[in-house]
């Protein structure tokens, strides 16, 4: 789970790490009234969206007096900001920060992630601070330093202090780096969080040490044990289909294609995706209806992918394992009895009692395109969207 | 012959009274796992399907001389039991459970450490389908008479995909000597290399169908492996190709969030070093038929 860059420098200052002063606005009119409490001759409003890359996209702007913030706030209110994360529909702003401006002496570049290689936390960082980890990693190599951190102990003073001398920082600042890095760190591991990134992390003119951006996410696995966090979710920032196929219990990831997939597993799910790539289509989504395939489910999936309009056919394909395919064809039949499709359906059943199930899908009478292999599903899928695109019209199956 | 569990292998269950591990237990008892007792803190003393139930691992294991677990704990809980199976003298623990915390597992991966690594538990998962020695044993949720038995080795991710790549090869009528799990979570038990590795020693396996998917090292490691250490031919199939990038797939670990971690870089990675690559899921059947041929 994403968190905003406000909410995640609340967290970061009560775990001991200097951010600039700073407020929330939901309004022009109090993004300006931010700006009079904070006081100070420049502010910053910053557009409060899950995505990096805002600066670029003009997601964020530097105002010199009240009435620049209140037009540079009113400018971003409604404002879609697109950047290379977002995809081309791009993340609403409905929030400012309103910060404090600081003079910038130095940018530096602090991140903790979960290592998969190592299997252990990972602190990350480099005096090139201001660009994406990415690119100063193509860039500017040389610059990056590691330390990778002993689960059992935690992070020590001693590797922050390493850390803090490698980025090149003056003995002035080596306490106030330290104090940064070990309250980051607590944050990250009390908090249960995966990615946490203070990104500039400057160093200002007066010799302090501020973190100027702060991205956090979180694990969804243990938000169970963080309600604190769970609050902060704010579903403005999701692609609705994915906010409502969680709340039942369903994984779903939106893609550009036009062949809806519901599947069971996430192998089978990628694996059904790349299969109708390789016949020539492009799926519309990700979709893990999970093993069950109940008739909800089933149900709640077809009204799930055809809320993409683009999807001018629909593969259903279910490996039977636990569950058997008589159940799932019942399913099937039963959600679209309730809520008839009008695009092509192909259907692929696999596993257990296959055969009872296509029986029962070939003897209820309703258009469904049968598939044995998942080769013979992709190709049948891809047809079939191409003919509906072609003449748009109802296909009635025959096989 | 077969690598992790035969039909002698003696298992216990953790979570054995609840939903889910009772109707499991009874899937295992009738393929002809060799379950010998069940745990759940304060049932101790109850019996599910006439397997006994104790109040800890190490009860268990002293009163039925466990060697094996298989774990159905909910995710809060899930770290707790796999800790408790590797202080109770397991040595192989299959960790079913989807929804671990990352950084419990980290913790778990961190105590598992304390023991000697000849004698340590092998874990693999958690957030997997478990492993099947075909006609002998099964210890997990999957479906037991797609597998047919046999001496080709696989090694995935993803429950259901492993399901379709065995059903591929019941139906040219190639056969499994074992098919193992690793799961589908960032921080897992088992790497691929670490079951490669036991398919290149078991003589009972002749090649390894390798599964992998998006996101992690794993994949690249393991084509390291099959440069450098294995003689047996590897068939592979990598899960993913549409998938966008900075996005999670299902599995908390399919994610591409690095360099080599994307399906068509972790495909020449392993065409590099000599593996037989399935290009799509429906030809991973046809894939090992064809490499056995040619052997």
């Amino acid at each position: 789970m994403d968190i905003h860059e406000y909410q995640a420098k609340e967290i970061l200052a009560g775990y001991g790490v200097q951010v600039p002063r700073g407020g929330l606005a939901y309004s022009p009119e109090q993004a300006a009234y931010r700006a009079r409490e904070i006081g100070g001759e420049k502010w910053i409003v910053k557009a409060q969206v899950h995505t990096g890359g805002r600066g670029k996209a003009g997601g964020v702007i530097v105002c010199g007096d009240e009435h620049e913030v209140n037009d540079a706030a009113g400018d971003l209110f409604g404002k879609r900001i697109v950047t290379n994360q977002t995809g081309p529909e791009g993340k609403v702003v409905y929030r400012v920060y309103v910060e404090s401006g600081v003079a910038i002496q130095s940018e530096l570049y602090l991140g903790y992630v979960l290592d998969r290689q190592t299997q252990r936390v990972m602190v990350v960082a480099s005096a090139a601070g201001g660009m994406e980890i990415e690119e100063i990693s193509e860039k500017k190599p040389e610059t990056i330093v590691r330390c990778s951190i002993e689960p059992a102990v935690g992070m020590q003073d001693f590797q922050a202090r390493e850390i803090a001398f490698d980025l090149g920082l003056p003995p002035a600042l080596i306490q106030q780096a330290v104090s940064t890095m070990m309250g980051s760190y607590k944050a990250f591991k009390e908090l249960d969080a995966t990615m946490l990134e203070i990104n500039p992390m400057v160093v200002t003119e007066d010799g302090e040490i501020f973190a100027l951006d702060a991205k956090m996410t979180f694990d969804d696995n243990a938000l169970f044990r963080h309600p604190d966090i769970s609050e902060l979710r704010d579903k403005s920032q999701e692609d609705p289909r994915e906010t409502q196929a969680a709340d039942r219990g369903l994984n779903y990831v939106g893609l550009e294609g036009e062949i809806g997939c519901i599947v069971n597993g996430a192998g089978l799910a990628m694996a059904t995706m790349d299969t109708i790539k390789l016949a020539g289509g492009e799926p519309s989504n990700f979709l893990d209806i999970g093993g069950g395939a109940t008739p909800k489910r089933v149900a709640q999936a077809f009204r799930l992918v055809l809320t993409d309009k683009n999807v001018n056919a629909v593969l259903v394909n279910i490996f039977a394992g636990i569950n058997r395919c008589d159940w799932v064809a019942e399913g099937i039949i039963e959600a679209l009895e309730k809520d008839p499709i009008d695009v092509p359906l192909v259907v692929r059943l696999a596993g257990t009692n296959v055969d009872e199930g296509r029986k029962i899908l070939a003897e209820s009478g309703l258009p469904i395109i049968h598939a044995n292999t998942l080769a013979e599903a992709a190709d049948r899928v891809v047809t079939a969207s191409k003919n509906h695109a072609k003449h748009n019209i109802k296909l009635v199956a025959a096989s | 012959m077969s690598i992790l569990i035969n039909k002698d292998t003696r298992v216990i269950v953790q979570g054995i009274t609840g939903k889910i591990g009772r109707f499991h237990t009874e899937e295992m008892l009738e393929y002809g796992t060799n379950i010998v007792g069940g745990v759940t803190p304060g049932k101790g003393g109850e019996t599910v399907n006439g397997v006994p139930v104790f109040n800890c691992v190490k009860d268990a294991v002293r009163e039925t001389g466990a060697e094996a677990s298989i774990i159905i704990v909910p995710p809060p809980f899930a770290a707790d039991s796999i800790m408790e199976a590797a202080d109770g003298d397991i040595k192989f623990c299959v960790a079913i459970t989807d929804g671990i915390p990352a950084q419990d597992m980290i913790r778990v991966k961190r105590y598992m450490r304390r023991y000697n690594k000849d004698t340590r538990m092998r874990l693999t998962g958690p957030n997997c389908a478990g492993t099947i020695t075909p006609g002998e044993a099964l210890l997990g949720i999957m479906p037991g008479h797609i597998y047919m038995p046999g001496r080709i080795g696989i090694v995935g991710r993803s429950g259901t995909l492993g399901y379709e790549a065995a059903a591929q090869m019941s139906d040219l009528g190639i056969g499994v000597s074992t098919s193992v799990g690793i799961g589908g979570d960032p921080i897992n038990g088992s790497s691929f290399k670490d079951i490669l590795q036991l398919f290149e020693d078991d003589p009972d396996t002749d090649a390894v169908v390798m599964i992998g998917e998006i996101g992690g090292p794993q994949e690249s490691e393991a084509a390291e492996f099959v440069r450098d250490h294995m003689k047996k031919p590897v068939i592979a199939y990598i899960a993913g190709l549409t998938a966008p990038k900075g996005r999670t797939m299902g599995h908390a670990g399919a994610i591409i969030s690095a360099f080599g971690e994307s399906a068509s870089e972790k495909v020449e990675i392993l065409r590099d070093v000599g593996a037989s690559i399935a290009e799509s899921p429906s030809d991973i059947g046809n894939t090992v038929q064809r490499v056995l041929k040619a052997a």
